[in-house]
């Protein structure tokens, strides 16, 4: 028996033997107990309680009362933190990377915003639960590839349709910045292929830019005038396309612009301050700490990462992808970590550890994938701490998630106490003794619980 | 002080009789032996490039430099089994096989994830050819001494050769199921056809290996003894047959790893160590029957259909199945945190810090041959060492310091930003060059065909194989 399983199998003796023997995610009343609490919005409760009561945290504190008929779950020696949010990745959009027919990140064409990432979403992605027994319980999820690929959306990771998935009504409409530069980036490269003017390619890109967003804005005053009063008007031609760009224009929905480099980045504020863009957000920004003071001074949120990557320079510090978030925090940048992550946005955690250790802080990382990304975007009435009234996505483990020996011992999810199963585990218990046939913790229970 | 300073600085030394720059006394520190436990409060001596005492309170030589090390874990230099960096090409990719191509011949020893590695406490690569024949070419085992012109010095001196093989995907793609404008399929097309590739090879060298012997019987009588004809490719699959070459072969799924196992059985090749081997949870036991070696990575899946039904327990079983398993990086950018990728293995099934630590020291020593050298502390082992700010297992870990030969290669506090030791006049001063991410998976040679850094630009040049 391995260690990790002592601990689930103590843990699930305090899960009635209903939930244990069909191990379905359920709602319920439930009320966690005699835990360490890191709320993240008001600090650490020791030996407090949370009450669950359907989706919702209708109770946290020391003195709580706990309602008849709820669940008990003995949370002794345990942590309780907030659901962590990864704030960008492409999961379940992506089965078996290499399988085009798998793969659903990336329509044809430069340009299809009306491309929505929450369509392709597979509820069943065998990558979901491997995520979410992580302790990750949301993510952004990204469509990708060409100019404007498409709509990306907030999900919860646990959910049979994408309706029960979505997150707070969160869309993000998802621009690539032009890249300056010949080494933007290496996959650029491939093929081989005749010498390319970057210049040239650059400055192209640019104007196609803005070439779309001058019709868009058109596009929308006449669909806005035409809904106005169409009378003696034509009605405009179908546009998705359009469509879907116009309620960035008026401000309804964030953009999110995916942008690196330090050129570009100080290009793409000036972009968007041109535009007179205010609900943006940029993404990727692995030389923000070469502009943070910048970043700072537009006031653009930035969802940083993945810090597990090499600096983007030869020249620079070995460790400079570590420490990047932790320095444009210091200069006053709003900031959330994103994993880049399709299959293993389970490492969102060790991104967020080792921006703690490379200068921005435990609590601060802790914050940047939490409460920091709901704030964000806009969600955090409902998600990113523990307090009453928001949402159930939590987890308990049995120390700090961002250290690799702590190990995940239960998920809330909306409420649902989700189960802590997936293919890698099965995959483990069938395995790790092989010949003595798969291992079934639930049959070792005492027959009595 | 750059590394030929140092250099200079040893030779006065050794001169005037005095301490060398590959003496250094670390006092105070948390030794992680790996062979022998954990020692609190203990100095070790490095004499010579050489670990020469182990103990409390050791007696200083006068003028050795001695590094404080209180509070700090000092562990042997991580060694990464499976890497490519350090290399100027990767995939001899023309042949179903071609054992007889070297990386000996392509070490660059100006690449800065020479650097980047030591910045990660890694000492050692075994920097590899490309997955993309059956039979690839020969690997190399590397120290990383970095600041070097030559590729020489970066050699691991006496390292046994070792060779790459390569298993599913990746060869039947490139040779049987070439895409338009190839050279046309050839065999495999199939796993079958990769096992009758490997069967092929390896009788053709066992008659080329006799034929030799034959010959080299009878010239010491006959001096009008005629020699076979001689085959650089055969010589190669003779020196694997004699033991001279050891075979690491990229591989995931389980059958093809046990198909390996049958085919190097029928040709009495027993050492062996399954790269990758994503798979290799599935058959532990018979790995660990035929004495069969497994060096994993910590949690890449789902990449590709064969890595699809693996899982992150992979190195946790094989360990509990009493399989020597090491954790190696394959990409530019793990390499840098091996000590956090075999941290993995205790979240992923529970391996204690001892385990855990095995798989990036003693555990790829053994499967590169080189254990008796470098991969503990223990006296007459080399100095080939790290120190870490925090037990190296932990997230917040810190590597501080980073010695080969008893000699400093990364220093924290001490090195400049730019470590590159080639800048190009022509190069764009502050040009965003791109960054590698866990997401690149440099494992995939046959995309990435080539991945090198000319003239300092960090150019990633990535060549389709088709």
């Amino acid at each position: 028996m391995t260690v990790f399983y002592s601990l689930v199998l103590a843990f699930m003796t305090l899960i009635p033997q209903s939930q244990q023997q069909d191990q379905k995610a359920r709602q319920g009343t439930y009320a966690i107990t005699n835990a360490r609490i890191e709320t993240v919005s008001d600090g650490t409760i020791e030996n407090g309680t949370i009450v669950i009561e359907g989706d919702r945290i209708i109770a946290v504190g020391i003195n709580v009362a706990i309602p008849e008929g709820a669940q008990l779950i003995d949370g002794s020696g345990m942590h309780v933190y907030p659901g962590m949010i990864d704030s960008g990745t492409s999961l379940g959009l992506v089965e078996v990377g290499s399988v085009a027919e798998t793969n659903d990140t990336n329509e044809v064409g430069e340009v299809t915003p009306h491309m929505d990432a929450l369509t392709a979403v597979n509820p069943n992605a065998v990558a979901i639960p491997v995520t979410r027994v992580s302790g990750v319980t949301t993510v952004i999820t990204e469509p990708g590839g060409g100019l404007l690929p498409g709509t990306a959306a907030a999900i919860n990771l646990f959910g049979y349709t994408a309706e029960q998935m979505h997150a707070g009504d969160v869309r993000m409409l998802v621009l690539q910045f032009p890249r300056k530069g010949r080494f933007g980036n290496f996959r650029r490269f491939r093929g081989g292929g005749a010498a390319r003017d970057p210049e040239a390619e650059y400055k192209k890109a640019i104007d196609k830019l803005n070439e779309i967003w001058d019709r868009a804005t058109l596009y929308q005053k006449i669909a806005a005038a035409y809904a106005a009063d169409p009378s003696g008007k034509t009605m405009p031609v179908y546009a998705p396309e359009m469509d879907a760009i116009t309620p960035v224009l008026t401000g309804d929905r964030k953009l999110m612009v995916k942008v690196d480099g330090e050129k570009d980045i100080l290009a793409a504020i000036n972009w968007v301050q041109e535009r007179k863009l205010t609900n943006v957000v940029f993404s990727g920004v692995s030389e923000g700490w070469r502009v943070a003071d910048k970043l700072a001074e537009a006031g653009i949120a930035c969802l940083v990462g993945p810090m597990l990557a090499t600096p983007t320079r030869g020249s620079d510090r070995y460790d400079r992808a570590y420490a990047n978030i932790g320095l444009m925090a210091d200069a006053g940048v709003t900031v959330a970590i994103r994993s880049g992550e399709t299959e293993n946005v389970r490492n969102l955690a060790f991104n967020a550890g080792f921006a703690a250790a490379y200068g921005m802080g435990k609590e601060a990382a802790l914050k940047a994938v939490t409460l920091g990304p709901a704030q964000i975007f806009g969600i955090d009435a409902d998600y990113g701490s523990i307090e009453v009234g928001k949402k159930a996505n939590l987890f308990l483990s049995d120390g700090d998630p961002f250290e690799t020996s702590t190990n995940i011992l239960a998920l809330f999810i909306d409420g649902f106490n989700v189960p802590i199963e997936s293919r890698h585990l099965d995959l483990y218990q069938e395995f790790l003794n092989r010949d003595e046939g798969r291992l079934q913790p639930v049959e070792v229970l005492p027959a009595d619980h | 002080m750059n590394r030929f300073t140092l250099i200079c600085a040893a030779l006065v030394f050794l001169l005037a009789g005095s301490v060398s720059a590959q003496d250094v006394l670390f006092r105070n520190a948390t030794v992680l032996t790996i062979t022998d436990g954990d020692l609190e409060n203990t100095d070790v001596l490095v004499s010579g490039g050489i670990i020469t005492e182990i103990g409390s309170n050791i007696r200083a030589p006068r003028g050795i430099t001695e590094v404080d090390a209180t509070g700090k874990y000092l562990m042997p230099g991580i060694i990464d089994a499976h890497s490519h960096i350090a290399l100027s090409s990767v995939n001899e990719g023309s042949s179903p096989v071609t054992a007889e191509v070297s990386m000996e011949d392509v070490v660059n020893p100006y690449h800065l994830g020479i650097y980047r590695a030591l910045a990660g406490g890694v000492t050692t690569s075994h920097t590899m050819h490309g997955s993309a024949n059956v039979i690839g070419g020969q690997n190399e085992t590397i120290k990383h001494r970095f600041g070097t012109k030559d590729p020489d010095v970066v050699r691991f001196e006496g390292a046994p050769r070792t060779i790459k093989f390569a298993l599913g995907e990746n060869p039947t793609r490139v040779h049987g199921n070439r895409g338009s404008g190839g050279t046309g399929a050839i065999v495999p097309a199939t796993r079958m056809g990769v096992e009758q590739v490997l069967r092929g090879s390896f009788e053709n060298g066992k008659r080329y290996m006799e034929a030799w012997d034959a010959y080299t019987a009878e010239a010491v009588t006959n001096p009008r003894a005629v020699p076979p004809a001689y085959n650089n490719r055969l010589e190669v699959m003779a020196d694997i047959l004699r033991g001279d070459v050891l075979v690491h072969c990229h591989s995931y799924r389980a059958d093809e790893i046990l198909m390996l196992t049958r085919v190097l059985n029928d040709y009495g090749v027993r050492k062996i160590t399954f790269q990758h081997a994503n798979e290799a949870f599935k058959v532990a036991p018979e790995l660990a029957a035929y004495g069969a070696y497994a060096s994993v990575f910590a949690d890449w899946w789902s990449y590709k259909f064969e890595v699809y039904y693996s899982t992150s327990y992979n190195a946790a079983i094989l360990m509990r199945n009493g399989v020597v398993t090491s954790i190696n990086s394959d990409s530019g950018e793990l390499n840098r945190h091996l000590y956090h990728e075999a941290a993995k293995s205790q979240r992923y099934g529970g391996l204690t810090d001892a385990e855990a630590l095995s798989m990036i020291t003693i555990n790829p020593a053994i499967q590169l041959g080189i254990q008796d050298r470098v991969g503990s502390i223990e006296i007459g082992k080399d100095g080939d060492l790290a120190l870490f700010d925090g037990h190296p297992l932990s997230v917040y870990a810190i590597p501080a310091m980073t010695f080969v030969d008893g000699i400093k290669y990364f220093d924290r506090f001490e090195d400049a930003d730019d470590m590159r030791l080639q800048i190009s006049p022509t190069a764009e001063i502050g040009a965003f060059e791109g960054q590698i991410t866990g997401r690149d998976h440099i494992h995939d040679e046959t995309e990435v065909l080539d991945f090198f850094e000319l003239f300092g630009e960090d150019i990633l040049t990535t060549i389709d194989s088709q």
